[in-house]
Formats: C-alpha cells, sequence, structure tokens
C-alpha cells in the first residue's frame, strides 16, 4: 500500500518536501558544531566550580570571558606582531617553497641533491630551531618570522613538488603533440594543476605558521602572544593565560578561513582525488 | 618527388619498436608496414599488447621507433608535428578540467609558438563544438559533462589546427555501447565533412567494420602485422548496416583471422 500512498504525491510536493528536508539537514550542519562548543564550555563550567579548582590551576569560563574583555587592548596591542611575524614568515616560507618546487621539476638533479637536506632541515624539532634562529638573527621579529617560514617551507614543498607532477600522462602527450614548449606545458598545465596540492598544504601552514611565530616568541621576547603566555604562566595569572590562547586560535582559525576562501574563488573545478 | 608522397598519409616500413626496462627488452612491434592513403580510414584492430597504441604513437611522433621508416605525409613525423598536421584523440578524454568546454578546444590555440594560429577557413572552436553536437555546453566544466561529451569535446579539440591526420586511440573504449553506438556515427560524419585521414585503434571488431574502410589486423607478443582486410561496405552507413549480411561476413572474416593460430611467429599471410 506504501507504493500507492508515494505515488499521491505530485513532482511538486515532492521537490517541495526535497527542499524541506535539504534545508533541515543544512541547519542540522551548522547547529551541531555549536553544540559541541557550548557543550565543551558547560562541561569545563560544571569541572571547575563542581571540583572548586583554584584559580591558579585552571579558570572558569567566566573568568576567561572578563579577562577578555578587560584587557582587550592589551591583548590586542599583542597579536599585532604575532600576526605579522606569522603572516610574513607565511608569505616568506611559501613563496620560497613555491619556486624551490618549480627548479627541482624542471632540474631532477637538483632536487636529489638537494631535497636530503630539506627533510633534515625538517626533522628538527621546532623549540629546536628557534635559539639556533634567535643566535642568528637577533632578538627582533627576524627569527621570529624565519621560524614561521621554515615551518611553512616543508609541506608546501612537497605538496607543490607533487602537484607539480602529477599531471595526466594524457594530457601531458597532447602537449608534446601541440609542441608545446617547457614554459607552456609549467603555466597551462602544471601550475594549474598543483593549486588544489598547494591550497591543502596553505590550509596547513596557515595555523602551522602561527604556532611557530609563538614558539619564537617564547624565547627572549616582551611582546607578542608568546611572550603573553609565558608571563601569564610564570603569574599564574590562568585566566589570562586562557584569554591569551583564546585570541591566538582565533586569529589562527581566521587565517585559515582566509586562505579557505581564496581557495574556493581560485579553484573551481573539481580536482581529481588527492592521495 | 614521388606520385605516391602526394596520396600517401603514412607510410610505415620494417617498424620495429623495443622497450628497454630493467629486467628486459620488450618487443612492442615487430616488422610491420603499412600505407594509408590521404583522406582513408583505418583501423588497427588486435588484442590488447600487440602494440596498436604504440604504433599511432610512433605515427605522432610521442616514440621513436627502434628500427625501420615512418613517413608522415611525406616526411618524419616530428615534420608533421610541428607543421600541426597530427591531431590526437586519448582514451581518457584527457580535458584538463579547469578549463570549459570551449577552452579546452582553444588550447592548441595557445601553445606551440608559430602553430597557434587558427589556420584560414578552418572552423573556429564553437563550430567545432557545434560539430560535435555540444551546442550550449561552451561554458561547462569536464566534472560537469557525461563521459561522451567529455569525448566530443576532445574530438572538437583535436580538430581545432584542421589536421591532416586524426589519430584516435580506442577513444570511444571507456564508454557505454549506446553512447558508443551513437559518437560511431557522428565519427564517420565527421570523417566524410572534414576530409581528413583517420587512423584509430580499437579493440571491437564492430567498431573497426562500421567505421573503417581498412582494417589492419595486429597479433600479440611480439605486436605484428596479420592482414590487412579492406571493408567495402557504401560510404553512407548508419547503424543498421551492422544487421545486413556484408557487415556480418566481414566481421566474421576479422574474428577468425584474430582468432587463427599465431604459432608460427612469422605468420604474415
Amino acid at each position: 500500500m506504501t507504493a500507492a500512498i508515494v505515488s499521491d504525491v505530485g513532482p511538486a510536493e515532492a521537490e517541495a518536501r526535497f527542499r524541506v528536508e535539504q534545508a533541515r539537514l543544512r541547519l542540522k550542519r551548522r547547529l551541531l558544531p555549536i553544540a559541541g562548543i557550548v557543550g565543551f564550555i558547560l562541561f569545563w563550567a560544571a569541572l571547575v566550580y563542581g571540583l572548586h579548582v583554584p584559580p591558579f590551576v585552571a579558570p572558569s569560563p567566566a573568568a576567561v570571558v572578563e579577562t577578555l574583555v578587560v584587557n582587550l587592548p592589551k591583548l590586542m596591542e599583542n597579536l599585532l606582531p604575532t600576526a605579522i611575524e606569522a603572516v610574513s614568515g607565511f608569505l616568506i616560507g611559501n613563496l620560497a617553497a613555491i619556486v624551490l618546487a618549480t627548479v627541482f621539476v624542471h632540474q631532477k638533479s637538483l632536487q636529489e641533491a638537494f631535497f636530503p637536506i630539506v627533510v633534515l632541515i625538517n626533522t628538527i624539532p621546532v623549540v629546536a630551531k628557534a635559539p639556533i634562529l634567535v643566535l642568528l638573527l637577533g632578538n627582533g621579529m627576524e627569527p621570529k618570522i624565519a621560524i614561521a617560514a621554515l615551518i611553512c617551507f616543508f609541506p608546501t614543498l612537497v605538496n607543490m613538488v607533487r602537484g607539480l607532477e602529477s599531471v595526466n600522462p594524457q594530457a601531458m602527450e597532447l602537449m608534446r603533440v601541440l609542441s608545446a614548449s617547457k614554459a607552456e606545458v609549467f603555466f597551462k598545465l602544471r601550475l594549474q594543476n598543483s593549486l588544489p596540492y598547494l591550497f591543502s598544504a596553505l590550509k596547513i601552514a596557515a595555523s602551522t605558521a602561527v604556532i611557530g611565530a609563538i614558539v619564537g616568541e617564547w624565547i627572549g621576547s616582551v611582546t607578542g602572544i608568546g611572550a603573553l603566555i609565558i608571563q601569564a604562566m610564570y603569574a599564574f595569572d590562568s585566566a589570562m593565560l586562557y584569554a591569551t590562547v583564546v585570541v591566538g586560535s582565533t586569529f589562527s582559525v581566521c587565517f585559515f578561513l582566509l586562505i579557505s576562501m581564496i581557495e574556493r574563488l581560485m579553484v573551481r573545478w573539481q580536482p581529481p582525488v588527492l592521495h | 618527388m614521388t606520385p605516391a608522397d602526394t596520396t600517401t598519409a603514412i607510410d610505415c616500413r620494417d617498424l620495429t619498436v623495443r622497450f628497454h626496462t630493467e629486467r628486459r627488452a620488450i618487443t612492442a612491434l615487430e616488422g610491420v608496414s603499412f600505407t594509408l592513403q590521404r583522406g582513408g580510414f583505418l583501423s588497427l584492430l588486435g588484442p590488447s599488447g600487440c602494440g596498436k597504441s604504440t604504433l599511432l604513437r610512433v605515427v605522432a611522433d610521442l616514440i621513436a621507433p627502434s628500427q625501420g621508416l615512418v613517413k608522415v605525409l611525406g616526411g618524419t613525423p616530428e615534420q608533421a608535428r610541428r607543421e600541426r598536421a597530427l591531431g590526437f584523440v586519448f582514451q581518457d578524454a584527457a580535458l584538463l578540467p579547469w578549463r570549459t568546454a570551449l577552452q579546452n578546444v582553444e588550447l592548441p590555440l595557445e601553445v606551440g609558438g608559430a602553430s597557434r594560429r587558427l589556420p584560414k577557413g578552418a572552423p573556429t572552436p564553437r563550430e567545432l563544438l557545434n560539430l560535435v553536437g555540444l551546442e550550449g555546453w561552451e561554458g561547462s566544466l569536464p566534472h560537469e559533462l557525461s563521459g561522451g561529451m567529455r569525448q566530443r569535446v576532445s574530438i572538437a579539440r583535436a580538430l581545432v589546427s584542421a589536421p591532416r591526420i586524426l589519430l584516435m586511440d580506442e577513444p570511444f573504449g571507456a564508454l557505454d555501447e549506446i553512447t558508443r553506438d551513437r559518437l560511431n556515427e557522428e565519427l564517420r560524419r565527421i570523417w566524410q565533412e572534414m576530409r581528413t585521414t583517420i587512423l584509430f585503434v580499437t579493440h571491437s571488431v564492430y567498431e573497426s567494420v562500421f567505421l573503417s574502410e581498412q582494417v589492419l589486423v595486429l597479433a600479440a607478443n611480439p605486436g605484428r602485422v596479420k592482414k590487412l582486410v579492406s571493408i567495402d561496405l557504401p560510404r553512407e552507413r548508419d547503424l543498421d548496416i551492422r544487421d545486413t549480411e556484408p557487415f556480418v561476413r566481414l566481421a566474421a572474416n576479422l574474428r577468425t583471422i584474430l582468432g587463427s593460430s599465431s604459432h608460427d611467429r612469422r605468420d604474415r599471410q
């Protein structure tokens, strides 16, 4: 009998039902993450109040919000240098990686000679690279930018090389049949092909660049989110510590979203499945 | 110049191609000879591993032969490629996914230096899309098109430089039978309208009989010529011809040649 009932629904009504269902699913997709965050904050508050956690161990959400509001000018003032370092490092590191990937793809022997060094440098942990760079570059913004750049460099290099190389072999044959030059193959085929790979690296780099800048500021810096974290920790000012972390990660998220938006504008075609 | 130079599109003499891998050398083609007249339609038919795609790539100057002689339009394959005398249609349409259908067809006009101009009197990319039945789809990206439509775009792209020879590497092999039948009919029509020469690779007996004027049957391991069969069917063909007696007889004949014992490696009939 169900079949008879279904056939009673006209196409217009079926489409209307479909749209309602789609809208419901969309709303659900948006609401669930918010519900998760709210639940997490409530759980945190319950723990702090229920277990009578002292404020120097962990603050209540209310205390963090209060600190955020009261100290907003100070937090913003310290976010600025960190943001400059992270964004500069992001630009320098990724640009260097893109250029080097281009060179590697056209000069296989250079890739074989220098790739091991790149891997070696990448294996040094950031916390170990930071003091080396502070000694080399002094105590200003330069070492922080260098750390942020280094941290972005490697994932982008690897992805970019892969994106430039993994072109459809038949498309390469096509370019040869068309007598295309190396530059034409690069700009018409390889570069476009690499964009999805590049953006997946850039999205990782957007958050790691901020981490790099913050870690750089841990070592003998007086301004910046990293310096603020160290100061708050030594002062047992847990509310300030948490507020600083919230500001830093909010910046990371915004940076990430910006890169995602640029990706959506630049890569309108459906990329092949990335492995 | 001998008179043959103006009538012959492709001339292969005793062509051998060997590939070297780390373990051993593979002979993809051995002593292959054939000629294709200008304006002709020749299919290379054979099982996988018979080197039919390799043969196509030698003509397209994508693979250099180990031995033997290839002449394309009286010159070397490289000259033919540089003059844009060759159009190539790949098995997977090989469209650039970030370009619209029209932009994909325009690609040959953007690369390759001196040869990039649209030849005088040649159909424009838009006209070619109409020719392959894609009017109204110019602005679609490849992932918005069906497999058959993508292959239509790639045929239009191969035709954009008005090539004198069209090389097609199992272009309909990945398509469903209904789409394939329709495209077969349209390819016959395009061949007659464009008056081009077509060298077509397939492993379908029916496709080769329906499309071609001649079928070169190849055997595998190593790839070599078994027999050249003329397809004496009317020039105007529609799919119904496949049910006629001459068609069935030709198909049966090809099947026999394909299946005949190849114990004698030198069997050239």
